[in-house]
Order: C-alpha cells, then sequence, then structure tokens
C-alpha cells in the first residue's frame, strides 16, 4: 500500500521530469494525454477498488514505457469517490471539465456507474467499466468490459444443471440493483426451462449482513427435499465470508451444496482460511489460476509492479487491461483522443485477453469474453472445472425477460441506439 | 489421402482396444503405471484411473486415493513422479517411506473436482469397510449413505455381520437400508423395513433420503415412506421453533459483547461514545497480531491463541480508551454534542489509521478446532464458534457485574457516577475512576473483538456495523442498567430471528427499528429504568 503510494509519487515524479525537459519546443500541456481514474480508496469499497486503482497506474507505466500513445505520454490524475456515489457524479464532472481528461476508468458498483452515466452523457466523454453487472443497460459514452449476465449467470446456472444435476435453486444475493435484476433474470430463466416455481427460492440480505444462522439452516432445509440443490450467490462484499463459515460450521458441504459465487474472486478470498470452502465454485472471465502465457507474464509484471509476490490478480484486473488497450487501439486508429472519434474507430477492435482468447467490442459496446467456472482450491484459487468452447458475446439487453428480449443495442451507423425495438424499429421504446 | 489415414488410424485402434480390453479382464491394473500417469492427467483421465484403480481392491492404493481426496497428492514437475506430502514430509504413495527431494523438486498439487471427490469416497468405502479401524469404519458407512449402490449389499451384509462397535453397526445399517430403499430388486417387505431403520439412523438427512425415494419406491411401500416423512416434519416444527430461540439467543449474545463495554461507558459515565465500535475492531485486530505472533514462534499454541489473544486484546483496547478518556474525553464532560464530535472523528481516524497499516483487505484469524463444526443436539443444530461466544458473553457479563457489585473499584464507580461531588467529598479521585471505568468499558469491547473474529470479517469497517446495534440495545434495555443490556440483547435477538423467516432479513432488522421507536415513544427510559433523585437532575 505505501510502496504503490510511493511508486506513483514516483512516477509522477519522473512523469514531471519528463515534462520539464522537452518544455522548450513545445507546450507541456499537448505532450500528455490524461488518463482518469476514478475509484473508492475509502470506506466500504475501498477493500476492492483500490487494487483497480493501482492496475491501471501499472498499464500506464507500462504503456508509456512502450512510448505512450501519438507520441504522447499517459498521465495518470487519481481521484477518490469514497464509496460515495453523489461524490462520484462530481468527480467525474471535475476530471472531465476541470482536468480535462480524455478518458475515465472507473467504478465498481452499478449505483457508481447509474449516477455518474448523465455526466459522460453531457460532457460527451468516455467510461470504461469493469465490473460484471446486471445488463439491461447500453450507453453511447459507456463502455463495458465486465460480464454481463450471459456471460457470468446463465452458463453458470447452465453448467450446475448439466453437470452437477442440479433441481432446486437458492437465489441469494445482497439487497440492491445488481443482484436484484441479475435473479430476476436467472429466476426467468429456469422457469423457462421448466423449473416448478417452488423449487426456486429467493432470498435477499442487506450489506454487510453477518449473522447468516437463520437463511443457512433455511437452505439446508430447502436442501433437503430430495432433489439436488445448488445455492447461486450475488451476495456482495463483506457479507461473504460470514456466509461461508456459516455454511462450513453448519457441515454443509459442497459435494451436497454447492455454492456458486459471481462476487467472489482471489482478492475475495486472499485473507481467509478456504479450507472450509474447497469444492464451492465462482463465474468468471478469467482466473489468476489460467495457464497461459500471456496470463504468466501478466502476473509477474504486476507483482513486480506492485512489490508484492503474494498479490493476486483477479477478473475485474483483466476487465481494465482489455478495456485500456482497446482504448489505446482506438486513439491510434482514430488519430485522436476526441470522444467521438474514439466511440466510432472502437467498435470491432480486438485485443488478446489473458485466457488465450481475444476481447473484441461490439456494436453494443459489451465485448466478447470466454466464461470459466472454477472450484476454489485451498489456496485460496480457483481450479477450472468447466469453461465454454467458445467466446461468449456480450447480450446488453437480456433475452429472457419478457421486457427486453426485443431490444437491441447498436451504436453503430445507421443504427445508433442503445435500445433498438427490434420489432417497431424504433430507438428508445423500452417497454417499462 | 485423408481416408488412407483414417484407415490406417482405425486399424491400429482396433488393433489395441481388445488388448486394453484383455487387460482390464485380467485386472491386471499396473498400479505404480496407474499412479505415475495421474501426474499429468486431464480431469477426465484422473476420474478413470480412480475408477481403474478402485477396481483392483487392492488395499495399497487407498492412501494414495485419500490424499487425491484431501489434497495431498503432488507430482513432481521434474521427476515426474506422484508424491504425497504431508506437512513437510513427502512420502511415496505405495512404499509409505519417507522421499528426500532435491533441490529442484517442482511439486505442483493434484486438482480435484466435487465430482471426482464424490466417486474417491465411494471407492474408499468399499474398500475400508473392513478396516480395523472404526473411525475408517465409520467414515466408509457414511460414503456409502452418499452413494447408494445395490452392488454394495453383499459387502454391506458381511460388514454388518462382522461389526462390533454400536455407532458403526448403526451407521452401516442406515447405509443398507438406504441401498435396499433405493434398489430396483429389493422386495416390498424388504423395503418397508428399512424406513423406520432411516428414520432412527439418518438423523437430519432422512427427510432428504425419504424424500427422494418416495418418487421410485413400489406403490405398496409409499404409503409407509409418507407417513414416516409427516412424522419427522412435525417433528422438525417443535424443533424449528426451538431452533429459532437458539438463533436467537446466539445473535443476542453477540449484541451483548458488543453493546457490554458501551452500556459502562454511555449506561454508567453518560458519555456518547462513537468509536466504542472502533474499540471492539482494534479488539479484532489485536487478536490477529497474537495470532500472527503464535503461529510464527509457538506454533504449538495455535489452538489456544484466542484464549491468549483475550487478555491481551483487553489490555491494549483498555489502554487505548485510558488515553482517549485522559487526552479527549475529560474535557468535554457534561458537553454531550461537543463528545459525540470528538469521538465520530476520533472513530474515522482510527478506521483510517488501522487501514492505512494492514489495508482494506481482510485479515484473517484461524478459527481453533475446538470452535469448528457443529453437534446435534437432540433435534438443534449448535455450532460449537456460537455456542461458545454465548458462554463467554455469560461469562464476561457476569464478571462485569461481579466487578460493580462487590469490588472498591466498582463501588467507587457507582458513587461517581451517582453523584460525583459527593464522591469528590468522599475522598474518592473521581478522576482516577472516570479514567479506569473508561478504560475497563473500552477493554470490554476490546474482548468481544476478540469473539467477533470468528463469525465476521477483521475489515476496518468492522467497529461500523456494531455501533447502531449498540446503541439500540442499551437504549432499549434502559440506559445506566447491566440488566437492561442483557435483558434488552437477548429480546432483540430472539425477536430478530422470529421476524427473519416470515419477513426476510431486510424488512426483518427495519421492523425491529419501528418497533424500538413505538417502545421507546412509550417508555422513554427503556426496560428497566433507574430510579432516583440523582437521575432527575
Amino acid at each position: 500500500m505505501n510502496f504503490s503510494r510511493a511508486k506513483s509519487a514516483l512516477l509522477a515524479a519522473a512523469l514531471a521530469g519528463s515534462l520539464t525537459l522537452p518544455m522548450v519546443p513545445a507546450m507541456a500541456q499537448d505532450d500528455t494525454i490524461k488518463v482518469g481514474i476514478l475509484h473508492s480508496l475509502s470506506g466500504t469499497m475501498a477493500i476492492s477498488e483500490t487494487t483497480l486503482k493501482d492496475t491501471m497506474l501499472f498499464l500506464i507505466e507500462q504503456q508509456n514505457a512502450k512510448g505512450g500513445v501519438l507520441g504522447k505520454k499517459l498521465e495518470p490524475v487519481v481521484v477518490d469517490i469514497a464509496s460515495d456515489w453523489p461524490l462520484a457524479a462530481e468527480l467525474a464532472r471535475q476530471l472531465i471539465e476541470v482536468d480535462d481528461v480524455d478518458v475515465v476508468f472507473g467504478c465498481w458498483t452499478s449505483v457508481c456507474r447509474k449516477s455518474v452515466l448523465p455526466v459522460f452523457e453531457e460532457l460527451n466523454s468516455l467510461l470504461f467499466y469493469p465490473v460484471q453487472y446486471e445488463g439491461e443497460e447500453s450507453q453511447r459514452n459507456v463502455f463495458y468490459t465486465g460480464a454481463s449476465p450471459n456471460q457470468q449467470a446463465i452458463p453458470a446456472v447452465d453448467y450446475l444443471a448439466n453437470e452437477e444435476g442440479v433441481e432446486r435453486w437458492v437465489l441469494a444475493g445482497t439487497d440492491y440493483v445488481y443482484p436484484q435484476t441479475t435473479n430476476k433474470i436467472l429466476e426467468q430463466y429456469l422457469l423457462d426451462k421448466g423449473v416448478a416455481k417452488e423449487d426456486i427460492m429467493i432470498n435477499y440480505t442487506p450489506f454487510g449482513h453477518s449473522d447468516w444462522q437463520t437463511i443457512v439452516s433455511d437452505i439446508k432445509a430447502f436442501g433437503s427435499a430430495g432433489k439436488k440443490t445448488a445455492v447461486v450467490s450475488t451476495i456482495n462484499g463483506d457479507a461473504n465470508v460470514p456466509f461461508y463459515r456459516e455454511l462450513g460450521n453448519q457441515g454443509i458441504k459442497a459435494e451436497d451444496i454447492p455454492v456458486v459465487a459471481f462476487s467472489v474472486g482471489e482478492e475475495e478470498l486472499s485473507g481467509f482460511d478456504t479450507t472450509p470452502l474447497v469444492g464451492h465454485l465462482a463465474a468468471w472471465n478469467y482466473f489468476m489460476s489460467v495457464d497461459t502465457p500471456e496470463n504468466a507474464a501478466f502476473i509477474a509484471d504486476w507483482q513486480k509492479f506492485i512489490g508484492s509476490d503474494t498479490r493476486v490478480t483477479n477478473d475485474p484486473m483483466e476487465a481494465h487491461m482489455i478495456g485500456f488497450n482497446l482504448w489505446v487501439k482506438a486513439v491510434e486508429a482514430a488519430g485522436s483522443t476526441e470522444a467521438d472519434a474514439v466511440i466510432d474507430s472502437i467498435v470491432g477492435l480486438e485485443t488478446p485477453n489473458l485466457t488465450g482468447g481475444v476481447a473484441k467490442m461490439l456494436p453494443n459496446h459489451h465485448i466478447t469474453k470466454p466464461v470459466l467456472i472454477g472450484e476454489i482450491q485451498d489456496d485460496g484459487q480457483f481450479f477450472v472445472v468447466w469453461e465454454t468452447e467458445d467466446l461468449v458475446p456480450g447480450d446488453a439487453w437480456s433475452d429472457y425477460l419478457p421486457e427486453s428480449k426485443m431490444l437491441e443495442a447498436d451504436w453503430t451507423a445507421p443504427i445508433n441506439c442503445g435500445n433498438y425495438n427490434t420489432e417497431t424499429k424504433t430507438c428508445g421504446a423500452a417497454a417499462q | 489421402m485423408l481416408t488412407h489415414l483414417l484407415r490406417l488410424a482405425l486399424l491400429t485402434l482396433s488393433l489395441l482396444l481388445p488388448a486394453q480390453i484383455a487387460r482390464a479382464q485380467d485386472t491386471a491394473v499396473d498400479i505404480p503405471a496407474q499412479i505415475a500417469a495421474m501426474g499429468e492427467a486431464s480431469l477426465k483421465e484422473l476420474t478413470q484411473i480412480v475408477v481403474d484403480l478402485a477396481s483392483t481392491g487392492d488395499n495399497s492404493v487407498v492412501p494414495v486415493l485419500t490424499a487425491l481426496a484431501d489434497g495431498n497428492l503432488y507430482a513432481d514437475k521434474t521427476s515426474g513422479r506422484v508424491l504425497i506430502q504431508t506437512g513437510s514430509t513427502v512420502t511415496d504413495p505405495l512404499t509409505g517411506e519417507t522421499v528426500d527431494l532435491g533441490a529442484e523438486a517442482d511439486l505442483s498439487r493434484i486438482r480435484v473436482n466435487n465430482s471426482l471427490r464424490r466417486d474417491i469416497s465411494a471407492a474408499l468405502a468399499g474398500m475400508t469397510l473392513m478396516s480395523d479401524n472404526p473411525r475408517t469404519r465409520l467414515a466408509a458407512a457414511q460414503g456409502f449413505l452418499a452413494k447408494p449402490d445395490a452392488a454394495n449389499l453383499p459387502l454391506l451384509d458381511e460388514a454388518i455381520s462382522a461389526e462390533t462397535d454400536a455407532t458403526v453397526l448403526s451407521a452401516m445399517q442406515t447405509a443398507r437400508a438406504v441401498t435396499v430403499l433405493g434398489s430396483e430388486d429389493a422386495s416390498v417387505e424388504d423395503k418397508t423395513a428399512a424406513v423406520p431403520q432411516i428414520v432412527a439412523g439418518a438423523s437430519r438427512n432422512a427427510i432428504t433420503i425419504l424424500t427422494g425415494a418416495l418418487a421410485s419406491a413400489p406403490d405398496p411401500v409409499k404409503p409407509t415412506i409418507q407417513s414416516a416423512i409427516s412424522g419427522l416434519e412435525q417433528g422438525r416444527a417443535v424443533w424449528g421453533a426451538l431452533q429459532n430461540v437458539w438463533f436467537g439467543v446466539s445473535l443476542g449474545s453477540v449484541l451483548l459483547l458488543a453493546a457490554i463495554g458501551l452500556a459502562i461507558t454511555f449506561g454508567v459515565m453518560g458519555v456518547i461514545n462513537m468509536a466504542h465500535g472502533e474499540m471492539v475492531m482494534l479488539g479484532a485486530y489485536t487478536t490477529f497480531l497474537t495470532q500472527l505472533v503464535i503461529r510464527q514462534s509457538f506454533p504449538g499454541l495455535l489452538d489456544y491463541s484466542l484464549l491468549i489473544a483475550l487478555p491481551v486484546a483487553f489490555l491494549v483496547t483498555g489502554a487505548i480508551g485510558v488515553g482517549i478518556e485522559r487526552g479527549i474525553i475529560r474535557w468535554l464532560y457534561g458537553r454531550p454534542l461537543e463528545t459525540l464530535l470528538a469521538t465520530w472523528g476520533l472513530s474515522l481516524i482510527l478506521q483510517q489509521t488501522v487501514r492505512s497499516i494492514f489495508g482494506p483487505t481482510n485479515q484473517m484469524v484461524i478459527a481453533p478446532t475446538w470452535m469448528s463444526g457443529s453437534t446435534d443436539f437432540f433435534g438443534l443444530a449448535i455450532t460449537y464458534n456460537r455456542f461458545w461466544i454465548v458462554i463467554f458473553a455469560l461469562i464476561v457479563f457476569f464478571m462485569l457485574l461481579l466487578i460493580l457489585n462487590r469490588t472498591p473499584l466498582g463501588l467507587q464507580m457507582r458513587a461517581v457516577t451517582q453523584n460525583r461531588r459527593m464522591a469528590s467529598a468522599m475522598g474518592i479521585r473521581t478522576p482516577f475512576v472516570d479514567a479506569m471505568t473508561f478504560g475497563l468499558g473500552s477493554g470490554i469491547a476490546g474482548l468481544a473483538g476478540v469473539a467477533l473474529t470468528q463469525i465476521d470479517n477483521i475489515s476496518p469497517n468492522l467497529g461500523q456495523n456494531y455501533i447502531i446495534d449498540s446503541f439500540m440495545v442499551v437504549v432499549f434495555g434502559g440506559v445506566g442498567n447491566l440488566w437492561g443490556t442483557f435483558v434488552g440483547a437477548l429480546t432483540l435477538g430472539i425477536a430478530n430471528k422470529f421476524l427473519e423467516p416470515y419477513a426476510g432479513a431486510v424488512l426483518g432488522k427495519i421492523l425491529i427499528l419501528v418497533l424500538i421507536i413505538l417502545f421507546i415513544q412509550r417508555r422513554p427510559r427503556g426496560l428497566f429504568a433507574l430510579k432516583g433523585r440523582a437521575i432527575e437532575q
């Protein structure tokens, strides 16, 4: 932590140094491209987002070592949104208007993204959002490099149904927009597959819930109906540790009732004794344990940058890396950092991901990703037990919800619309 | 060209296949070769190897399969050998001899998934059913229970006739009953007779097993199963209510632990201490540090690290409490608003300090073995960590009562809080007593932190989650009364747990808050109001 701060200070000093030298021939302002980093460095979300800020500094340092973009160095501008969403909107405005950044990488929660959206729309700037989310959205100025539900939730449910023979489902989540929407999609999907209504149990808990006794014993009772039962968990943040602990203590083993989580990754498991969790599952598009040369190089560089060989990598970090590389390519293709030029040139561009595939920016501003299902091991890593054969294109509007299945997003001419109704052939006709 | 190649391939295959089948029929599975192949095998191949090894029935493969299931089986990438590693000793899987690895050895674990783990436990069950060790036999019987297969019946019968240990015998008979109920060949009489054995033997899994068997059972057996299930469900409804009471008591004891320190600083001294939650958090971090030291220097004491952390956490947080009282709070007595703001600022400072030192991520405190797992107490599932926390909360509470009512310091504390000037006139050093009282409250918050490491995250935000609940308990129970805090905590815990199944966790919490607001409207002084002239000032 201290080290990375020292590192960024060093970086800033180095940048300042590189600025003063060519000061004579050109104006300093023109010599850098500013990149905004909009993450929580304090408050409840700091646990997850601090790492993403460091990831961006790492990527920018690497790019600068390669000579920057368009012959200019990149300059990071870091702000702390302190897990406070109205503040996030203010800081986004400050980044764009005062600091004059050309692109912003940031946000973790959906509520953060929803609060800064209007700012990016109004000021016509760019936001790269790196975390899996609930879908049902596509905005011209936002690029969604995390998974949409069809790239994480739906394949995970398919895996459980096909490979583990699960017939009874507990959808457990934290009470806010991402779990609610995801569970709505999953419930409809399961009903469509012929699962009976009484075989689905939906349960919500507040943020930071720590007393799981009743819910875990309910899950146990629900699982004693003679059918194979699984828990699909959209439980977020701090509540996960007590939840898994209670599962272990009440003797629910992964062989009996597996839990597949969408928000538990390497970072969340570090600092946690995972022995009682072995065999529980997580669905992501990247795992640190994936054995590819790209991934090995990325991990080695990252650990060298952060100065610790125990730091882990996770899915949102890969998403930031992909988003950053796509943006660099788009800027170079467009020859400019203008928002409109980048938006036009970025669609269709490809960059390698860390799992041996290719991430392609689609017209709906989502990307192609592989889907991996991993089992938790007792060293806090995941063992990939299943993966999709092909890359899955991200779908902005779920095909399983009646109100959104006719909607498509396409930000290329001639449609140029985030919620195009394929039935009425009009834009903006979202049936709310 | 292509067809030619294909034909060639087919030819080779057809030549190879009979050989493979012949080998399998001979049951001459080459055990060392199969084990060596595990190092490079994919999940599918690994499953096949496990099946092959199990089919030998040779007891020498038991250690290797056990190690594989437990994640102790490693492949050495440099030499290509497959080895068992337990702790720091590396042994050969077949001979059991210790292997001295060269410096260039590169051990990587052979990983397994859930379904393979199930296969291994079923395979092991068949092999270890006749073991000499009763615990191994019990595990084997439970393995059969998890994956019943009619082919195992003769083996089970043989084991049952030879069994002498009552617990193991019951487990074996239950496994047999489950197998009979699930098999297609068993007669209706056998199946009907199996049902009571399952009810008696499978305890809390009985409903699962019977419900699962109901659909496929022949019609004459169905009524027996049905009535057994409804009998079990009735029993469960009764125990369910008791289970809720236990959950409530356990939640209440956590609330009591968190609130009891506040009952002293807020209840007895009247200081609105917003940094109380951070004292709890510091207690948890002290536990983490204590365990870290123990793990590095005295690994043998690891199981007792929580007990050792108790006095350490009490002294550390108590000392910090005294420091806070001397440094900040004593200048603010009688000015509740300023105290509130100052301690709130202090809580932010403490949080961010911890975040800067330890980082924002959670820290780990390993649960000692005597605090892991659960036990069945009749129909109740009681987890050990909750059980010990309930006991601990009671001990802390009664110790505190004892201190306040039976020691000179307690007498002085009560004297100072009831009438400061009079106490001072009697020769009591009131500033000293103030500092000690605040230190005691903070120290008890530290003790709560030690207990909370077993159920919650150790993060800088730990305290924030408990401060509101703590104030709620103290106000509800009646300010200045320890028994009020006790009853308040348990009432809130049990009420919460009875509301939760009906209203859900989110709405349940809201309802509790609304009820408390209504209650405070009726009785502003809480459940147990203090009476007397000193109160009216």
